[in-house]
């Protein structure tokens, strides 16, 4: 089983990276770009047999509490097999 | 009166904190390893700046589960001084301590040079020795300076008078220019800047040491 965490600024959050992002792309010709978000991706491999219950509780805590921080952040969560 | 200096694995400004305080205001100062659970007899603890932990995941983002910092947390509660210097702000700001977060630079490059403040208020123990709207200049040397709240808070902070600093001409666009602010206690302090620094001439100037001064008297106030 693994867990994706998708971690991206807060939308009221100012992203210099990805307005860099967006401006590079612009001048490179990409004429349809809107925006440009920048965020941080984790893959978490569990451990065979956890318990998927366990696990998500556990990865929302983690997600929650270690891999974002609330002030600026927020995170969406995927599980696969 | 004795100021302890945390020491994570990446901070290098340590150091300069220990000189600071023990060469330049003349006070002991010990190293505090970020293992320790005790923060031992310190009156005054500086979080210095650095890449504590490589500043990996987020800044300051890893050094908040540091047993040390249980210590930090405890010591401010009780209403022990804490000043946060860069690095140290940031974590202060991962632990709560202190409102608010600090992201990337609005330029998005890490900018090392002095700058000028305006200190914004004197009542506190790390500005009291410093006149209101007195001018400082301090080098300041970071990727992640950029201090960002929501307006509530940046309201809340400067109704409560709790805006320490503001630059003059704000080079990384920290909302509402903000370079240092104080927890509701006024008893924790983080700022971007660093005073540690600028404390002999040799350094350039010593606007830097009326931070210590302040601690020194608000400690010597205090027994």
């Amino acid at each position: 089983m693994k867990a994706r965490v998708y971690v991206s600024l807060k939308s009221t959050v100012l992203d210099p990276q990805g307005q860099t992002v967006k401006s590079a792309l612009g001048s490179l010709g990409y004429k349809s770009i809107a925006d440009v978000r920048q965020g941080k991706f984790f893959e978490i491999a569990l451990e065979p047999g956890t318990l998927p219950e366990k696990a998500r509780g556990e990865i929302d805590t983690i997600a929650r509490e270690v891999l974002t921080n609330p002030v600026i952040e927020e995170y969406r969560i995927e599980f696969s097999d | 009166m004795k100021f302890g200096v945390i020491v994570f694995p990446g901070s290098n400004c340590d150091h300069d904190a220990w000189y600071a305080v023990s060469n330049n205001l003349g006070r002991p100062a010990e190293y505090i390893w970020h293992d320790s659970h005790s923060l031992g007899d310190v009156d005054a603890v500086i979080l210095p700046g650095g890449f504590s932990y490589g500043d990996y995941l987020r800044c300051g983002a890893i050094a908040k589960f540091s047993p040390v910092m249980a210590a930090v947390r405890r010591f401010a509660e009780d209403g022990g001084l804490v000043i946060g210097i860069c690095n140290g702000f940031q974590i202060l700001v991962e632990t709560g301590l202190l409102p608010g977060a600090l992201i990337r630079n609005r330029n998005l490059r890490f900018i090392c040079k002095p700058v000028e403040l305006k200190v914004q208020t004197v009542d506190s123990p790390f500005t009291n020795a410093a006149g209101k709207g007195q001018s400082l200049c301090l080098p300041i040397a970071h990727g992640e300076g950029c201090y960002y709240a929501d307006e509530r808070t940046l309201d809340e902070l400067e109704a409560e008078d709790r805006v320490a600093f503001r630059y003059v001409r704000n080079p990384n666009g920290s909302l509402r220019d903000i370079a240092g602010i104080l927890n509701r206690e006024r008893n924790v302090l983080g700022m971007m800047p660093h005073p540690e620094r600028a404390t002999e001439p040799l350094m350039g100037c010593r606007d830097g040491l009326v931070v210590f001064q302040s601690m020194a008297a608000a400690l010597a106030y205090r027994s």
